[in-house]
């Protein structure tokens, strides 16, 4: 087998992988959305609230401490007010509902609201160019914040 | 539904047991070198704030403390090399802007308050930046400066320093000035980028607030070119275009219409509003 050939069939290999992923996962068009919020799992993996505490606080990805202060995470500088601090939050809503929140709050508050969509394309006018087509956050991410927004009880 | 309703009081209620947050502009007046800066003031009429705040008032006490004296203000170093611009030979007519301005203390005071203006030539709005490339090439034989670069921004602010403590005061009745207000409105409004973001959503909506570790004031234009402290001199369209990439969105060109047409209605969104050139942000 020539190297090139190898090269070839890995890349085949890796991408039919991630298309067997994504089979499993529901499809940021297709979220279903109730009155309970959004009830069935994105990916069918439990969330990983570690991981979702890490998702949370990264800048590039739910960069959630921009807008809100979380006194479970004292320790990291700089917590923003543009929403309500979201210490106990999962004594205010269900897991259905805090998954709604985070796949596309417009759905769960107003139109108007400035809290993006994490899991929506339904996205602003000229998208740059290495974000479209993306969600901010991928499925998996999204069931990690909601396990870790879990945990933020009083 | 009915759930939601619930959940929705009890989001007020955590708004309102918020506590105590910095949201307002401090309560503090502004002086440089003795010239009164007007720093908040009514709104014109059909604004969507009642009062209008300048950035200033956003900033902590140190940096709204570079701002009051000229030679704590690191952009003073930008005006003064403007200033040396100004007098510089330049292009094939082997004249300066002084040779037809003379003294900018004099020729140039409140021009930069009144910007931007109608532009008849081409039929749009021109900012002082386009101005100068105007006269450069038009009056001097010489290049267009490009965005940014070749002293563009040390001239814009040694210019728009001359109208230090002056109103910004823009005439929307010249040429077509009010249907470049109309198309600079719906960019403001305009949700941009993944992360669906328009200005308002920033400096109307969370005006006041904290996102991060910054401050949110209302976005106005009265202190262009800018001096960051994290970044140095600062042109208005670079800031837009930063704020713009923000959302994760393309971001326009400098100077292009849509920018154009957002610099004429920021800076209506500011009429009243001292110039406060070069002003000191972080
Ligand atoms: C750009 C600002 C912004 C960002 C970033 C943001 N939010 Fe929000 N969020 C808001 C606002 C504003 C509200 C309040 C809803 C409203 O009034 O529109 C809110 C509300 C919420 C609520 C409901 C809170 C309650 O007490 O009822 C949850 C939960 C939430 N956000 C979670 C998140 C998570 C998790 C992230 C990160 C993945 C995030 N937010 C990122 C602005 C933001
Ligand atoms: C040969 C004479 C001449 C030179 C040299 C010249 N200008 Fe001008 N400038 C004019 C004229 C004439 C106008 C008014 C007509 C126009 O808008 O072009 C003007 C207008 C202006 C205005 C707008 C004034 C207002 O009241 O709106 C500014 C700002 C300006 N010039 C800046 C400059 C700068 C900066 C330079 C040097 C880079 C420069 N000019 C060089 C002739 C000149
Ligand atoms: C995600 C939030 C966000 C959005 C959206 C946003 N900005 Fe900003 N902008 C900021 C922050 C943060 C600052 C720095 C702190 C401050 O002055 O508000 C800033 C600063 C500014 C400033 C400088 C203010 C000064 O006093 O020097 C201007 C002007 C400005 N923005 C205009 C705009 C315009 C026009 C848009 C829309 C194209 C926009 N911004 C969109 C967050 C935003």
């Amino acid at each position: 087998m020539t190297r090139r050939m190898k090269i070839t069939l890995g890349a085949i290999a890796a991408v039919a992988l991630s298309t067997a992923a994504i089979a499993s996962e529901v499809s940021p068009e297709t979220v279903e959305f109730t009155d309970d919020g959004v009830a069935v799992s994105l990916t069918g993996v439990a969330g990983d609230p570690v991981a979702g505490a890490e998702a949370f606080k990264n800048r590039r990805l739910g960069n959630c401490l921009a807008c809100h202060a979380n006194a479970d995470m004292a320790g990291e500088l700089f917590h923003g007010n543009v929403g309500p601090e979201l210490d106990g939050v999962a004594d205010r809503w269900e897991e259905p509902m805090l998954r709604a929140i985070v796949v596309n709050s417009k759905h769960v508050f107003t139109d108007e609201t400035v809290m993006p969509g994490f899991y929506s394309l339904d996205a602003g006018k000229d998208v740059a160019k290495d974000f479209v087509g993306k969600t901010i956050l991928t499925a998996q991410q999204v069931e990690d914040v909601v396990a870790y927004l879990g945990t933020l009880k009083e | 539904m009915k759930r939601l309703l619930i959940a929705g009081v009890v989001l007020a209620a955590t708004f309102a047991g918020a506590g105590p947050v910095l949201a307002d502009p401090v309560d503090d007046t502004l002086e440089i070198d003795g010239t009164p800066i007007i720093t908040r003031t009514a709104a014109p009429e059909g604004h969507p704030f009642d009062e209008l705040y300048s950035g200033w008032l956003f900033r902590e006490s140190e940096t709204r403390d570079l701002s009051r004296d000229s030679f704590e203000n690191p952009g003073m170093i930008a005006v003064e090399d403007g200033e040396a611009l100004w007098n510089t030979v330049m292009g094939t007519e082997g004249k300066s802007c002084a040779t037809c301005h003379e003294d900018a203390a004099v020729s140039m005071k409140g021009v930069g308050a009144k910007f931007p203006k109608w532009d008849a030539d081409s039929q749009k709005p021109i900012n002082v930046e386009l101005q100068i490339n105007k006269c450069l090439t038009e009056q001097m034989g010489a290049e267009a400066l490009p965005f940014n670069k070749g002293g563009q921004q040390e001239l814009t602010a040694y210019i728009k320093h001359q109208s230090l403590g002056l109103p910004v005061e823009m005439d929307l009745s010249q040429g077509d000035m009010q249907s470049w207000w109309e198309k600079g409105k719906d960019v403001y409004y305009t949700r941009t980028g993944q992360l669906n973001l328009a200005c308002a959503s920033c400096h109307e909506t969370a005006m006041g607030k904290m996102i991060r570790a910054d401050h949110l004031s209302q976005g106005q234009v009265n202190g262009f070119p800018t001096y960051r402290l994290k970044s140095g001199l600062t042109s208005l369209h670079q800031r837009f275009r930063g704020c713009i990439r923000d959302t994760r969105a393309e971001q326009p060109k400098a100077f292009s219409d849509d920018l154009m047409a957002l610099e004429t209605y920021v800076t209506w969104r500011g009429t009243g509003l001292s110039v406060e050139t070069p002003s000191v942000r972080q």
